[in-house]
């Protein structure tokens, strides 16, 4: 019997797909999310716009609160910890957590490094803006990718950028000859090997959701026409006006992405979505998505 | 022959590419009309709250339950077991189809660092040891005399048959072993071709 094998990892993302993991700070959040369809619940201390007024330092949650999330969820609990925070990683598999986000919603830990995710049992998350991210984060042993966008703004441009960078990225790469994949890899910073899967398959080797910015169906189910395969909620549901039924229509749209009469339908109807900021107006170290290396 | 993967929530494209690499012609099953034109279903690994909950919303639970009495051979992995049991233990309120008489215990060996892989002998499908992969996995803890065991696990059920419906707590759609995808599309085949006598 093997656990912690990066099949066992990879494989619970793949069980994620086509689904909303939704940002929960309290466990009646996270019943509401489950009851509304959620496939997963993020346990945070906050969720990432109130991480954003507050300023300061943001850090690994406090496990008592990520414990009484786990102890009523009977999905899967994921929880942040800090870029290059090893420690508290180790804490939160210790805890139990499902999965954990290697995040840059929460200041990183360490300027130079990431966590060696091999070292875990527990499957790992990170962020990625473009193809050589995402594939050096693959390479320190993710086992899913996710869009950055821009954490906590409700602004989904961001999101539908590093989607589309990735995508045109893999696309570039299956149109090159063998010989021009190294170098393709060195610009690109990403290891050789993945360089050549991604060439060779046309896909990232993990799961790729997308988030930062999602804040609406229409958000939801333009993400997955865009090609990722399932959707990350921050803040976008509880800072709404009414979160279990907007919760619900992100579910309902992730499933029928590609059926515009069934997201008009639940588009009907879910009172204000949350305050969005645009991205222009934030200084340029209030972008969460600069964080990582 | 066409059969459906229910499309969703979870790992429907990797049985999508599996039954497609044993030759079948697949579709994937979003909407209650969508079921009228299928010979059989798979409904994949994912999470049983997200299907089960879509399943009854979006009208499908109905369908795909009078189907089935007709006989229509269906196949649940991991997620797709707990939503056809009987009876989910711990959770009487959870949406479910309750096509097979087994009683379905959710995330029966712990959380994801327990999760694992394994290799099994299933005598139903030959010699050669089946690689397992239970993520997040349920057992069957309990089932009805005439619920056919296909495999254990540490004395619990985690492959078994009843008529028509067919269950495993792992997912054979993650390791590139096709032969589960064939027995089933072998059921789908029997079922088709009594039908075929029936006329």
């Amino acid at each position: 019997m093997e656990q912690g094998t990066f099949r066992v990892k990879a494989g619970l993302a793949e069980m994620l797909k086509g689904g909303v993991i939704m940002d929960v700070t309290t466990p009646e959040q996270a019943k509401i999310a489950e009851e509304a369809g959620a496939c997963a619940v993020m346990a945070l201390e906050r969720v990432p716009s109130d991480i954003r007024a507050a300023g300061g330092v943001a850090r690994m949650a406090d496990p008592t609160i990520i414990k009484r999330i786990m102890d009523v969820a009977t999905i899967p609990v994921m929880a942040k910890a800090r870029i290059g925070h090893f420690v508290e990683a180790q804490i939160l598999e210790a805890l139990g957590a499902d999965y954990i986000d290697e995040s840059e919603v929460l200041t990183p830990a360490d300027d130079a490094y990431h966590i060696d995710k091999h070292a875990f049992k527990v499957p790992f998350v990170c962020g990625a803006k473009n193809l050589g991210e995402a594939l050096r984060r693959i390479g320190e042993g993710a086992a899913m990718i996710r869009t950055k966008g821009e954490p906590g703004t409700g602004n989904v441009v961001e999101a539908v950028r590093h989607m589309r960078t990735v995508m045109s990225e893999i696309r570039r790469l299956q149109n090159l000859p063998k010989e021009e994949l190294m170098t393709a890899a060195k610009d690109m910073a990403a290891p050789y090997d993945l360089v050549c899967e991604v060439a060779r398959t046309g896909k990232l080797p993990v799961v790729n959701f997308a988030a930062g910015g999602i804040a609406t169906p229409a958000d939801a189910a333009l993400m997955m026409q865009l090609g990722c395969d399932g959707i990350f909620v921050g803040s976008g549901i509880f800072k709404s006006k009414d979160p279990a039924a907007r919760a619900k229509a992100i579910v309902a749209a992730t499933t029928y992405y590609n059926d515009p009469k069934v997201l008009a339908e639940i588009s009907k109807d879910l009172g204000e979505a949350m305050p969005g900021i645009e991205i222009s107006t934030l200084q340029a170290n209030a972008r969460m998505q600069e964080r990582g290396w | 022959m066409k059969i459906g993967v229910l499309a969703l929530q979870g790992a429907f494209r990797e049985h999508r590419q599996m039954l497609e690499q044993c030759g079948a012609d697949v579709i994937e099953v979003r909407k209650p009309e969508d079921v009228e034109q299928i010979d059989g279903l798979i409904i994949p690994g994912g999470e049983s709250t997200t299907i089960g909950k879509l399943l009854v919303e979006w009208g499908l639970a109905e369908r795909v339950k009078a189907r089935a009495q007709q006989g229509m051979p269906i196949f649940g992995t991991c997620a797709g077991l707990i939503v056809v049991a009987k009876e989910i233990i711990g959770y009487a309120a959870q949406p479910r189809l309750g096509l097979i008489d087994i009683g379905a215990q959710r995330n029966a060996y712990g959380r994801q660092v327990d999760s694992f892989e394994h290799e099994f002998t299933i005598p139903e499908l030959g010699d050669m040891p089946f690689k397992a992969v239970f993520i997040r996995a349920p057992y069957i803890d309990s089932y009805e005399p005439s619920v056919q065991v296909l495999a254990e696990h540490e004395g619990k059920a985690i492959f078994a048959r009843q008529k028509n419906i067919l269950v495993a707590s792992f997912h054979p759609e993650l390791t590139g072993d096709d032969r589960i995808h064939r027995y089933f599309l072998k059921m789908v085949q029997d079922s088709a071709k009594k039908d075929g006598c029936k006329r």
